[in-house]
């Protein structure tokens, strides 16, 4: 099934992110071991201009990941109607092994490639690179993140075989089935509503506090992830059959369909970002201390909080309209 | 505004004025560019409208059709067959068809000939209705001029063209003969009682499997072709030629690649001059990275626009001229046919990161290498 454009596509991104990550990790273990600022070496100044290359080609590979993203789903969904069972993402997903794998790899490539950019800006702001050693640490260890995502997504593709009869996504998400989907399929809409608010209350408490007191961003971190979950519960649980109108059907991937307005996306896009920025500022916390960052540092991460926490309310805005607007009745 | 806004504004203006300032050599790398994005776009929006054509066709089709397979090929079906099918619980109805080819020996084409359904298009004994594209090949002059076919040497039957039908089907009818059963089994001499195949109509379409199922345990000798199966080939046949089309460009986009990465690395004097004197007034080498980055991203979106809309005008206004025989296939009497303008956000997503991306990875070593040398080495 390589012969599709959007495939076609989807690898090339795979195949150039793997390269510029092999390549930087081989230059992030030069800078392990061998950086030192002080050194007035032809090597050093080398070392240093290469870091120039090094952050522009992870920020346009982290652009290129993003988008990414949108058209494996996208094309995952457009592709059902090449499988027998498959209606909508899930089935195409589930054509393989691979698939559920691959998509969870590609949302892990995304925060880390979100996350190492973060410590790049902070790292550039001080005069002497303070994160220059931290930086590459991490890069090493997203290297192999992003060399077993492009491996899992060739094998799923190469995998995919349109004689297989795939499930269809109202079997994997329905409360009679054993499994994670099912778990959050079948814990009760109105609980899931409480956990969803009170966790939007902890985010608000801990991210109000965090930027009135200047401290408690790891735990704020801690809130947004705890954010992240429960919102994907939600989704699946009450969301999506309040978005669909119909109270048994609970998958998370359909509300990306055009049918449902790509309403989705109104709840995803704004998550994605809440999160991201949220643990950022959680990690970025961690340095605040260091001599050269400690006057642009924090402003930086109070920037954070607030455009995480705004992107939390525009998914719970869009929650609400949601709910507000469907014709489904669930509570009363 | 923020300063991060300013900047990038800045950035921009600065770049704009200064792809201004050589036009020629940015106008012809952007007219390749678009010639790129044009031939894969072309491409992708053929095969899609092509696709979404076929569905559209394909959604009035009966779910099921029943075939009977004798020695590994179709054979002629015993009517009896449709009873049975017809029994089994969900379905609508079970009907034999009467269909077949026919060989024009005169203008060496097929026409479909078929036995029509619905009573009001059966035509009169002695006669037939017929597809646009029979006329168009036989090159009637006039209206209402009788069809002669022959189906050996020294054997010529004469029919009556009854009417044409009208091009706005033309995909489906172009080679279509109508006949009434009588004339049919009288041409292709087939006994009575036998059919071509069998069609049923399926109330609710989750159950077409298990009523496939229950109909071949009971007819094992019958082979059950389902709608969706016709539409899975017909995607996956247009899938994979726009992907060959596809691969075929890669060749195209690799020439395209190395030529762009050879521009960006050999800079002109002048504009080796330029950077170095940016970066004596105080640019950075962030700055100039940045500054070179937009000059990228604006020849691609110039590039991106300019070869989408011609592809589109291409594939719609002008029905795809260049590249219709690979992907629509061809016959001796081919439908003329319109087809529907129709762009998604996946085909401009998967173009803009089959064509920008690799763009942006070829300039960006070189973009590097230029921004960060020292004022005075760059400017020697």
């Amino acid at each position: 099934m390589i012969f599709q454009t959007p495939i076609m596509a989807l690898l090339l991104v795979a195949g150039l992110a793997s390269l510029t990550a092999l390549w930087s990790g081989g230059f992030a273990v030069q800078v392990l071991r061998r950086w030192n600022l002080a050194d007035m070496s032809r090597a050093q100044l080398q070392r240093e201009r290469a870091t120039e290359l090094v952050s522009t080609l992870f920020a346009a590979v982290m652009l290129a990941e993003l988008a990414a993203l949108l058209l494996f789903v996208f094309n995952a969904d457009r592709m059902a109607s090449l499988f027998v069972g498959a209606m909508c993402a899930v089935g195409t997903l589930n054509v393989n092994g691979y698939g559920f794998p691959a998509l969870y790899l590609k949302i892990g490539v995304f925060f880390a490639a979100v996350l190492w950019l973060m410590l790049d800006r902070a790292d550039r702001m001080g005069r002497d690179y303070p994160l220059t050693r931290v930086k590459y640490g991490v890069l090493l260890a997203i290297v192999p993140l992003v060399l077993a995502d492009a491996g899992t997504e060739l094998a799923y593709f190469l995998n995919m075989h349109t004689d297989v009869i795939t499930s269809c996504c109202s079997k994997l998400f329905t409360p009679a089935n054993a499994g994670l989907a099912n778990e959050m399929a079948s814990i009760g809409p109105g609980a899931s509503l409480w956990l969803l608010g009170g966790a939007g209350v902890f985010v608000a408490a801990t991210g109000g506090f965090a930027l009135w007191r200047g401290r408690g961003f790891g735990l704020y971190a801690l809130a947004s992830v705890l954010m992240f979950a429960l919102a994907l519960t939600a989704v699946v649980s009450v969301i999506s059959p309040y978005i669909y109108e119909y109270p048994n059907h609970h998958c998370p991937f359909c509300i990306l369909k055009p049918e449902y307005n790509y309403y989705g996306y109104a709840l995803y896009i704004p998550l994605f970002l809440g999160t991201g920025l949220g643990v950022g500022a959680g990690m970025l916390s961690l340095f605040r201390s260091r001599e050269s960052l400690a006057e642009k540092l924090p402003a930086m991460i109070r920037r954070q909080v607030i455009w995480s926490m705004a992107g939390f309310a525009g998914f719970g805005l869009a929650t609400l309209y949601a709910i507000a607007s469907s014709n489904l009745i669930i509570f009363g | 505004m923020t300063p991060w806004l300013r900047r990038q504004r800045a950035l921009a203006d600065y770049t704009l004025a200064s792809l201004a300032r050589r036009k020629g050599k940015n106008i012809a790398l952007v007219a390749v560019y678009a010639i790129v994005v044009f031939v894969l776009a072309s491409a992708m929006f053929f095969a899609a409208s092509l696709r979404l054509e076929t569905s559209a066709v394909l959604r009035d089709a009966p779910e099921v059709t029943v075939q009977k397979i004798t020695m590994g090929r179709q054979d002629l079906i015993d009517g009896a067959v449709a009873d049975e099918i017809g029994k089994i619980r969900g379905v609508t109805s079970a009907k034999p068809r009467l269909w077949g080819y026919y060989y024009d020996r005169i203008v060496g084409a097929n026409y479909t000939v078929m036995v029509p359904d619905d009573p009001e298009m059966i035509p009169e004994p002695g006669s037939v209705i017929v597809g646009e594209g029979i006329p168009r090949a036989r090159g009637f002059k006039w209206s209402g001029a009788p069809l002669f076919l022959s189906r050996y040497e020294g054997d010529l039957k004469r029919f009556n063209v009854a009417r044409a039908f009208e091009s706005d089907s033309a995909l489906m009818t172009s080679d279509l003969m109508l006949m009434n059963e009588t004339d049919f089994r009288d041409f292709f001499e087939i006994p009575a009682g036998l059919y071509t195949d069998v069609v049923a109509t399926v109330r609710n379409p989750n159950e077409v499997a298990t009523i496939v199922e229950k109909g071949s345990n009971a007819l094992p000798q019958m082979r059950f072709v389902t709608r969706s199966d016709i539409e899975r080939t017909y995607q996956k046949l247009f899938d994979w030629r726009e992907g060959l089309l596809a691969a075929l460009a890669a060749a195209g986009i690799l020439a395209f690649v190395i030529f762009a990465a050879e521009k960006a690395s050999g800079l002109s004097a002048e504009e080796m001059r330029e950077i170095g004197i940016l970066k004596a007034v105080g640019w950075d080498t962030r700055d100039v990275i940045a500054m070179k980055l937009w000059e990228g991203g604006l020849v691609s979106l110039g590039a991106f626009l300019l070869g989408t809309v011609t592809a589109f005008a291409h594939v719609f206004f002008f029905g795809a001229p260049l590249f219709a025989p690979i992907l629509k296939g061809w016959a001796v009497i081919y439908p003329d046919f319109a087809l529907a303008p129709h762009v998604d956000g996946l085909e401009l997503l998967t173009l803009a990161l089959l064509t920008i991306v690799p763009y942006i990875a070829a300039t960006l070593v070189p973009i590097w290498r230029v921004a960060s040398g020292d004022p005075d080495a760059v400017m020697r």
